[in-house]
């Protein structure tokens, strides 16, 4: 029996707390669970910083990559027999579900900003380049690896199989709102699963929606809209992201100055170097980067210090609305302040957008910019969601948008000088 | 501080307006792929190279009043219009971002069919592979377009030209 139709001699399962159960039958999935790629996939918090604003964050990227399998495994066996679905690509669809992720590094987004790498590149080169993944997905052929490649980046010839691990209601997104809400406490990520995965019709090129289980579907994206303003973009999160981003940067700067590290930074050089290759990459995991975090809490450099400590032990910035067009003169000043007082405003004086955060609105299709979601109405034709559904409408027409202003008010708080003192408070208190 | 929309904000003063998201999006994507400092990330979406990061820092350029968005129905669909505000010039002022080599890039752009973008956009997205493979997976990925094989030849043209024109160190 070929490789991709090998079944283990005994089903494998793994309790989960959000699907109940996680079900592995193929041979390939099981051996590509095994790879030590995937496998560091249990040292990366799925969630970075949250888990200094909501303590229960702490579930991995491994998780939910099984979590997503699990989703297009569940998909896929409402799909088999109807028409535009081929079983071939049964296989294809589960390794790319559990593979979609694979690429991601710890704190993916602040090392994503400061390095300019993007874990994409990464997933690509695990699934293509000389790794145990890789040579797992060969053992199918030596053209199923790019295919795999090819269904997570989005370029596949079979849109359908893209359109169940990425579009704008997908396996990864489901798994990813379900639990990051369960393990965050919040209420508000709830919709019912269930329902959206019976009412899911494979077409020639995307999984589409029985008008039926419009209301399933609205609720999936009320809870998406909740999730990012009560937990992605939570401003305290943020703040620990700000820091962590700077402590980044500042290493950065340090020893690209020929800075003497007290321990010398070898995970990082590469990354410092702006060559870092996938070896380098595979080893960086959380465990990583908070062991160099607390071993520069020690370091000479007070700013590097200052930022570890201030990381590890949740003492974090303090910060208040800002409005660009309002308050830009005020910022002018404050930098002024800052460095009058001593405090680099380059790492203590810190402006975030939202659009400088992941994120995934629900956006209808304008000028074909992005696919919508299809209602597959009774008389056959499609309907774009937001046409039909009111609550969607007004949600995805909404705009908001954010931006704060991050500063150490423990720091503002000891400057000497009482005027400057005063003049600074009175900015920040505008 | 907010270097990234100060550049946006640099496209829409040398282009003075702007029709349509998707052909923003790709002049966007275009000047990147041609070492202009944009740092909007680009994922590959059933449309081509699109960045949501780029749609939302839009929508605070918007609600900020640096851009003036107008909606206008066009058949079947809404397409959006945009152009600078004098409040958004006034925002350029504290910025020395020196991209000036981006001007005529952006104006020879904005003068193409978001079509024709569309189909730039997605060879720059494939340009890590050979030609002949590059043109393969656009009429791949771009089936319902029917690019012919003169309109994908005349944008590595246009691609060739572009580059030619800006020197981006």
């Amino acid at each position: 029996m070929s490789y991709m139709l090998q079944q283990l001699d005994e089903e494998k399962v793994f309790k989960d707390p959000v699907h109940r159960y996680i079900h592995v039958r193929d041979r390939i999935i099981w051996d590509l669970i095994g790879t030590k790629e995937f496998q560091r996939l249990r040292r990366i918090r799925q969630l970075g910083t949250t888990f200094l604003t909501f303590h229960g964050a702490e579930h991995s990227r491994f998780s939910h990559s099984l979590g997503v399998y699990e989703i297009v495994r569940r998909i896929i066996e409402i799909f088999q027999g109807r028409p535009h679905w081929d079983d071939e690509e049964r296989i294809l669809c589960l390794a790319a579900a559990l593979l979609h992720d694979v690429g991601h590094g710890p704190y993916s987004h602040s090392f994503e900003k400061v390095f300019n790498l993007d874990h994409e590149d990464f997933t690509q080169s695990i699934i293509l380049g000389d790794t145990e993944v890789n040579s797992v997905l060969k053992r199918v052929d030596d053209d199923f690896p790019r295919k795999v490649s090819e269904v997570i980046a989005k370029t596949y010839e079979n849109k359908l199989v893209v359109s169940m691990i990425s579009s704008q209601i997908d396996a990864d997104r489901m798994d990813y709102l379900l639990r990051d809400a369960y393990f965050t406490g919040v209420s508000y990520g709830q919709f019912d699963i269930e329902r959206i995965l019976r009412v899911m019709r494979p077409k020639e090129d995307q999984v589409v929606i029985k008008h039926s289980g419009m209301h399933a579907v609205e609720d999936y994206i009320m809870s998406r809209y909740q999730m990012y303003w009560q937990v992605y973009f939570h401003p305290v999160t943020r703040s620990a992201e700000v820091i962590l981003s700077k402590i980044l940067n500042r290493a950065k700067v340090l020893y690209q100055e020929g800075y003497t590290f007290k321990l010398d930074p070898l995970h990082f050089v590469s990354l410092f170097n702006d060559n870092v290759d996938l070896d380098d990459y595979i080893k960086l995991d959380e465990g990583i980067i908070q062991f160099y975090f607390q071993a520069w809490q020690d370091e000479e450099d007070e700013i590097l210090s200052d930022l570890c400590e201030r990381f590890l032990n949740r003492r974090l910035f303090k910060y208040m609305e800002f409005n660009p067009n309002v308050h830009m003169e005020h910022w002018h000043r404050l930098y002024t302040y800052f460095v009058k007082a001593g405090i680099d405003p380059e790492y203590y004086l810190i402006v975030d957008s939202s659009s400088d955060l992941p994120y995934d609105f629900y956006r209808p299709g304008e000028e074909e910019e992005r696919l919508p979601i299809h209602l597959l109405m009774k008389s056959g034709e499609y309907r774009e969601l937001s046409r039909e559904s009111t609550v969607v409408e007004a949600i995805s027409g909404k705009k908001r948008t954010d931006h704060k202003l991050y500063y150490p008010s423990d720091l503002v708080e000891k400057i000497d000088d009482q005027d400057l003192k005063r003049k600074i408070s009175e900015i920040l208190e505008f | 501080m907010l270097e990234h929309h100060a550049r946006l904000v640099a496209l829409f003063d040398y282009a003075r307006e702007v029709v349509g998201r998707k052909k923003l999006q790709k002049m966007v994507y275009i000047a990147k792929k041609l070492n202009f400092p944009f740092g909007e990330k680009y994922q590959f979406h059933f449309y081509g190279p699109y960045s949501e990061e780029l749609t939302l820092r839009v929508e605070e350029l918007c609600n900020l009043g640096f851009i003036e968005e107008t909606r206008e129905k066009v058949s079947g669909y809404y397409q959006y219009r945009y152009t600078l505000t004098g409040e958004g010039e006034q925002f350029l002022k504290h910025y020395d971002l020196d991209l000036e080599p981006l001007k005529g890039c952006v104006t020879s752009m904005n003068e193409q069919p978001s079509r024709i973008l569309e189909l730039i956009s997605t060879i720059l997205y494939f340009d890590h592979l050979p030609k002949e493979e590059v043109v393969e997976k656009v009429q791949v990925v771009k089936q319902k377009q029917k690019y012919t094989e003169e309109e994908i030849e005349e944008a590595f043209r246009y691609i060739e030209d572009l580059k030619s024109q800006t020197v981006v160190s």
